[in-house]
């Protein structure tokens, strides 16, 4: 696992085990049971997010999901997800690895 | 107020109690058997609680047995209350008392100074600790029934809930200015009296109504009545349900709770100049 500067083409992200999150209002809204920080996704976060399950590298996502969703250009998307998957997994929100992360480590898109 | 409860006042007496001088508090339904041996305490009780106190022959759903420290001393270093639990036991302390509880037996025992503080900190936790696995929860705000409803008023220290409390109208039911009491129903909510009472020093009305609305507290110059943006009204929320326990699962369950309670009751901003106009906004 690595939290620091983030190389996109080998970057898998899954969401922990140890957060709460709910869409509410149209906002994902999540909260670390760690520290009971609180976050709010934008529309671009949020899609990262459902998006992260572990299997699919982070550039993938950005390039088949963001992109095209957003009409965003990829190297202006790369910078935004690389922020903020970096601040996330500082909080122990997202996982981060240079390997697939098996689902057992992962949580869902809408913990309970 | 055809929603609201009310409990019967009524203590066993020492001579059927072999010794004991139980009283039994019925908060938010659920009540709760406390066992002393100390006759002055047992009085404190009565009084702190007055219109909670229920026989204390009735069915109870926990006890604890409450010794008290005489002479008053420090029963604890610890300064800052702390909850954390161990096989199964939640373990509750501060410089006043200690405390221990087991849920799946009913039971916990009391070490605390002759003082209603930390009997009233060892009921806000354990109620907590209750209705977190319910759904329902403590929450830092006044309310009150008005036309058979409840409505809360939430906020931080100094945002005006022992003004708005202060200012209610005679046809008001207080529940509390301190601590709201709510409890899942159904699919809907429930906010209950409670005795913990803030600056207004006036103990809640043991009653009950389903919730109409959530509102959150500030001061300025005119009354009016705002929408909130859903992440705002639930960091709000958050920031104001009592929650003592360090504890992973539990905080989901306060995160859940709390997003639970705003899909189904509306929250807004209630900005308010002190004085009892405000009202008209509230029925």
């Amino acid at each position: 696992m690595t939290q620091s500067k983030l190389v996109m083409t080998d970057t898998y992200i899954a969401r922990s085990t140890a957060i709460a999150a709910r869409m509410l209002g149209g906002e994902m809204m999540i909260m670390s049971a760690v520290d009971s920080t609180f976050f709010t996704l934008n529309e671009v976060a949020t899609v990262i997010w459902q998006a992260a399950d572990g299997r699919t590298p982070l550039a993938e996502i950005i390039e088949h999901r963001i992109c095209p969703e957003f009409e965003v250009e990829p190297e202006i998307a790369l910078r935004d997800a690389e922020e903020f998957v970096t601040e996330l997994s500082e909080h122990g929100i997202l996982l981060v690895s240079d390997q697939p992360i098996p689902e057992t480590k992962a949580g869902t898109a809408e913990a309970q | 107020m055809g929603e609201s409860r009310k409990a019967g006042v009524s203590t066993m007496p020492l001579s059927q109690a072999g010794g004991s001088l139980d009283v039994s508090v019925e908060i938010g339904g659920l009540p709760i058997l406390l066992r002393t041996r100390d006759a002055d305490f047992r009085t404190l009780l009565e009084n702190r609680y007055a219109g909670f106190v229920r026989p204390a022959s009735a069915a109870t759903a926990f006890s604890f047995d409450i010794d008290v420290v005489r002479p008053e001393r420090t029963v604890s270093d610890v300064e800052e209350l702390e909850v954390w639990a161990e096989d199964g036991i939640w373990y509750l302390e501060r410089g006043d008392f200690r405390a221990h509880w087991d849920p799946r037996i009913g039971r916990g025992r009391i070490l605390q100074a002759l003082s209603p503080y930390a009997i009233d900190s060892v009921l806000r936790v354990v109620h907590t600790l209750v209705q977190a696995p319910e759904g329902g929860f403590l929450l830092r705000g006044a309310s009150a029934i008005r036309n058979g409803r409840a409505f809360l008023f939430s906020g931080v220290s100094g945002a005006g809930k022992t003004t708005i409390s202060s200012l209610a109208p005679s046809d008001a039911v207080l529940l509390t200015d301190e601590i709201s009491y709510i409890r899942r129903e159904g699919e809907g909510y429930r906010a209950c009296g409670t005795p913990f009472a803030g600056e207004l020093a006036r103990v809640g009305e043991n009653a009950a109504a389903p919730i109409e609305r959530l509102f959150f507290l500030a001061k300025g110059p005119d009354n009016r009545i705002e929408p909130v943006e859903s992440a705002d009204a639930l960091r709000m929320l958050l920031r104001n349900i009592l929650f003592f326990a360090d504890d992973s699962s539990l905080v989901k369950m306060v995160f859940r709770s709390a997003c639970e309670f705003l899909t189904r009751v509306p929250a807004f901003r209630l900005t308010f100049y002190p004085d009892a106009r405000v009202w008209d906004l509230i029925q």
